[in-house]
C-alpha cells in the first residue's frame, strides 16, 4: 500500500517490498538485507546486489546511524514543491545507508553558510523514521538528530 | 578490428528553442555532420541515437525510427538512454560496431527537448535518473544529489566553494568564442559565490542550464575513409564504459565516482595510452564539482587534488591540460541525450584545428571524452587521437 499518487492523481502504484520495508520502518522495526558476507541492501531484492547471494536475511537496523553527508535543496521537484528549503542527508545505519530528510531541527536558514549545518553536520547522530511530505502528504524517510 | 574515424560532426546552438521539436533539432544536427563529412546519407548501415527523457518532454516514445526519417537515412535505428550518458553509449556502440567490421558508415548522436518544461517539470524529469524509491522520494533531485557528492568531497579532502567558481569562471570564458554555446558571458569568481543556492553547498553558477540542442557525429571505418577519400584526420582510439549501483547511497565511495574509473581505464588500454599522454579532454561538468571528480577519475589529478585544479590554472584554456575548452556543459549547455555527442564533436573540431578554441592547442593529438549518467552510475570514456 503506497501512498505516493501520480502527479495525474490516478491510483497509487503498489511497490510490493518497499512497501513493507517502509511500513516496518514506521513501525519502529526497521530492517536491512544482509547476505552471509554482510553486505546490506534494501528491498525489494533476490540477490545481494554486491555477491550475488541469494541467502539474504532480514536484519534490524541499528537504532542509531550517523549522517555521512547532506545538502539543503532550495529548488525541488514539484513533489517537494512547499517542503523546500529542506535537508537530505545519506546516513550509515550498520550494513546499510539510508538517504531521508531531516526532521526536528530548528527550520534552516536561507543564508550562505550551510543553512541547517548548524544542526546538522557530517557526523552528526539521528534516529530514523517515517515523515509525510508537505506538499502532497506522500512518506518519506525521516532522520532526526539525537544527543549522543 | 578496423580503425574508427571522425568523418563528420554536426551540432544545433544549444540554447533555449522551447519551440522546435525534437525531429527538427536532430535533422540540423544530422544535416551539418553528412556536409561535414562528405558522406552521402545512403552510405549509412546503422543510427545510434541517445535520448533521456523525450516521453515526458515530448510525450514521444519510440524516437529512433522518428529520428531516422529526420536525418533521411534508411537503416536500423535504435535509441539508446543511460541518463545523461545516453549519447556516449550510442557512440560507444557505433564505435564497436566500426570496429568489429559489422559497418562501415554509423551515426551516432542523440537529442534532448527540455526548456518546453518549466523548472519544476524539468527538475522531476532530471530526478528520474535517480532511484527512485529509495532516492527520490527523499528529496534527492538531480543538483541535490552532486551536492550531497560535494559535502562529502569538502569532508574527505577539503576544500570550499571558491574552489568551485574557478571552474564555473573557466568554462564560461572557454564558451565566448564558441558559435554552439549557450551562454556566452563571463562569470566572475565574485558572481559565482554570491548566485542564490540551488542545493547547497551549490550555488546557480555551479549547475549547467536546462538546454535545447542535438549532436551528431559520421564514423567511418578506416578503409572506408580512405576509399572515399575522406578528409577525416580524426581516429577513435579508445572506448570504455563503467557501471555503478544507481543510488549514490549504495556506492562504495560517496566523495568519487568509480565507474569513471573503470571507464577510463578501459578506455586507456584500448587505446594503449595513458593519462600523461592526454592534451586536452572535454569531461561531465553538469555540475562544477563533477568536473573535479572526473579529472581525478581521468587520472589528471590524486584523488582528493583535482578541487584546486582549475584555480591552479591546470586545466584553464592556457594551462598544461585544458579541460572544457568548448565552455563544457556548464556554459555550452547540456541536453541530456545529447551531450556525449557533443563531447566528441567539440574534440574532434579541437583537434582538427578548426574549432575558435584551436588555438589554445595548437600540437595537441590525444583528447579524451567523459560522459556521465545520473551522479556516475554510468560513465564512457572515448579517446581520440590525431591520426594523420
Ligand atoms: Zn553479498
Amino acid at each position: 500500500m503506497s501512498d505516493e499518487a501520480t502527479a495525474d492523481g490516478a491510483a497509487p502504484t503498489a511497490n510490493a517490498g518497499y512497501d513493507e520495508w517502509i511500513d516496518a520502518l514506521a513501525d519502529g522495526t526497521g530492517y536491512a538485507l544482509v547476505c552471509p558476507e554482510g553486505h546490506g541492501s534494501l528491498p525489494p531484492r533476490r540477490v545481494c546486489p554486491e555477491c550475488g547471494s541469494s541467502s539474504l536475511a532480514e536484519e534490524p537496523l541499528p537504532d542509531r546511524g550517523e549522517i555521512e553527508t547532506f545538502t539543503v535543496v532550495h529548488v525541488p521537484s514539484p513533489r517537494f514543491a512547499d517542503d523546500a528549503p529542506y535537508t537530505t542527508a545519506v546516513a550509515r545505519f550498520g550494513p546499510v545507508r539510508l538517504t531521508g530528510i531531516v526532521r526536528g531541527v530548528d527550520g534552516v536558514d536561507d543564508g550562505d553558510e550551510g543553512a541547517g549545518g548548524d544542526a546538522v553536520a557530517v557526523g552528526t547522530t539521528v534516529e530514523v523514521g517515517v515523515g509525510e511530505r508537505e506538499t502532497d502528504g506522500g512518506r518519506i524517510v525521516t532522520f532526526r538528530p539525537v544527543g549522543t | 578490428m578496423t580503425g574508427v574515424r571522425v568523418a563528420g560532426v554536426g551540432l544545433t546552438r544549444f540554447g533555449s528553442h522551447p519551440e522546435r521539436t525534437g525531429r527538427d533539432l536532430f535533422a540540423e544536427a544530422a544535416d551539418r555532420a553528412f556536409a561535414d563529412a562528405g558522406v552521402d546519407r545512403d552510405a549509412v548501415e546503422e543510427l545510434n541515437y541517445g535520448n533521456f527523457m523525450g516521453a515526458l518532454a515530448e510525450h514521444q516514445g519510440h524516437q529512433a525510427p522518428l529520428m531516422a526519417e529526420a536525418a533521411g537515412v534508411r537503416c536500423p535505428a535504435t535509441r539508446y538512454e543511460s541518463a545523461c550518458a545516453s549519447a556516449g553509449v550510442a557512440v560507444r556502440e557505433a564505435v564497436r560496431t566500426v570496429s568489429a567490421g559489422d559497418a562501415d558508415v554509423v551515426v551516432a548522436g542523440g537529442m534532448e527537448r527540455m526548456t518546453n518544461l518549466d523548472t519544476a517539470g524539468a527538475t522531476e524529469g532530471l530526478a528520474i535518473a535517480a532511484d527512485d524509491l529509495f532516492e527520490v522520494r527523499a528529496g534527492v533531485t538531480f543538483p541535490g544529489a552532486y551536492a550531497l557528492m560535494a559535502t562529502a568531497y569538502f569532508e574527505a579532502h577539503g576544500g570550499e566553494r571558491e574552489d568551485l567558481a574557478h571552474v564555473a569562471s573557466k568554462n564560461h570564458e572557454n564558451a565566448l568564442p564558441n558559435e554552439y554555446a549557450q551562454f556566452r558571458k563571463e562569470v566572475s569568481i565574485e558572481e559565482a559565490l554570491s548566485a542564490p543556492p540551488i542545493a547547497e553547498p551549490l550555488h546557480l553558477y555551479d549547475a549547467c542550464p536546462i538546454t535545447d540542442g542535438a549532436s551528431a557525429l559520421v564514423l567511418v571505418s578506416e578503409e572506408y575513409a580512405a576509399e572515399a577519400d575522406l578528409d577525416a584526420p580524426v581516429a577513435v582510439t579508445g572506448t570504455g564504459q563503467g557501471t555503478d549501483r544507481l543510488a549514490l547511497a549504495d556506492r562504495a565511495e560517496l566523495a568519487a565516482t568509480p565507474a569513471a574509473d573503470a571507464a577510463a581505464t578501459a578506455a586507456y588500454d584500448d587505446a594503449g595510452i595513458g593519462p600523461a599522454d592526454v592534451d586536452l579532454a572535454e569531461v561531465h561538468d553538469c555540475f562544477t564539482i563533477a568536473e573535479v571528480l572526473a579529472i581525478e577519475s581521468l587520472g589528471f589529478a590524486e584523488p582528493g587534488e583535482g578541487i584546486t585544479a582549475a584555480r591552479d590554472g591546470l586545466t584553464t584554456a592556457d594551462g598544461d591540460r585544458p579541460v572544457n575548452l568548448s565552455g563544457g556543459l556548464k556554459a555550452k549547455g547540456h541536453p541530456v541525450g545529447a551531450t556525449g555527442g557533443s563531447q566528441i564533436a567539440e574534440l574532434t573540431r579541437l583537434l582538427r584545428g578548426d574549432h575558435p578554441n584551436s588555438e589554445h592547442v595548437p600540437d595537441a593529438e590525444v583528447g579524451v571524452a567523459h560522459n556521465a549518467g545520473g551522479t556516475v552510475a554510468s560513465a564512457v570514456v572515448h579517446v581520440l587521437e590525431v591520426a594523420e
